[in-house]
């Protein structure tokens, strides 16, 4: 069942991810960067939130680990040479304050 | 000929399912504990090294729902940027500054020697072309 249930999140997760970089990828990675952002400060919310397992699987495993990536991430981080080390900074910095950010809103 | 909108979404969707439950059963199996997260490490790195070897084979250059349904389906349902972003603050909040940075710049880092050492089994026009099919999202 909390397979069934990370499943439903990584898909839903992962094919939002695929339509924003259609949408918004260019020179910059700008739909890349938006969903790696958005989906930290979403699981930092729900973490906050002590979700109960059944709904940690859904939202947080599921579908904040399919919206985000590591692995398009360090690939456009590579592919971009010396402007890739901007991009990288920016992703990891922003995410984490995002990250900090849902939390803290998830505990007010 | 390029496949519609909608089948490029549905490839990375159920690639998507397949690599987050992949996660979520490692995860289950081999769990982060409370020092360094070195099965999110793991994933992730070998999430990227996985990604940047894909233009490589012949099958993924062929078909661009195959490229999808594997790069920012299975890869990218597999890699996560929310966990490790989460791991960190974590680190932080228990005031083990030095372990988040290490963890952090360490996963970045590696990640990105991963993709430098599996580039080298394809070609900068092979790369290129993966990306242009969106395979690297």
């Amino acid at each position: 069942m909390t397979a069934l249930l990370v499943a439903v999140g990584g898909a839903v997760g992962a094919a939002l991810r695929f339509l924003l970089g259609h949408l918004l990828d260019r020179d910059l990675p700008v739909g890349t960067f938006a969903v790696n952002v958005v989906g930290s400060f979403l699981l930092g919310l729900f973490t906050a939130l002590s979700l109960d397992e059944q709904l940690l699987a859904l939202l947080g495993t599921g579908f904040c680990g399919g919206l985000t990536t590591y692995s398009a991430f360090a690939v456009q981080t590579h592919a971009r040479g010396r402007r890739g080390a901007l991009y990288a900074a920016l992703t990891v910095v922003v995410a984490l304050g995002a990250c900090a950010l849902g939390f803290w809103v998830g505990q007010a | 000929m390029t496949p519609p909108l909608p089948r490029l979404l549905a490839a990375v969707a159920l690639g998507g399912a397949v690599g987050a439950v992949l996660r979520h059963a490692v995860g289950e199996a081999v769990p982060d504990g409370s020092g360094f997260p070195w099965t999110t490490f793991a994933i992730n790195v070998s999430g990227a090294f996985a990604l940047a070897l894909l233009p490589a084979l012949a099958a993924v250059r062929r078909s661009r729902t195959l490229a999808v349904a594997l790069g920012p389906g299975v890869l990218g349902g597999w890699t996560t940027l929310s966990a490790t972003s989460e791991q960190g603050r974590s680190l932080l909040d228990q005031g083990r500054p030095a372990l988040a940075a290490a963890y952090l710049l360490g996963t970045l880092l590696t990640a990105l020697a991963a993709v430098t050492v599996a580039s080298h089994w394809s070609r900068p026009e092979e790369q290129a072309a993966f990306a242009a099919e969106e395979g690297d999202r």
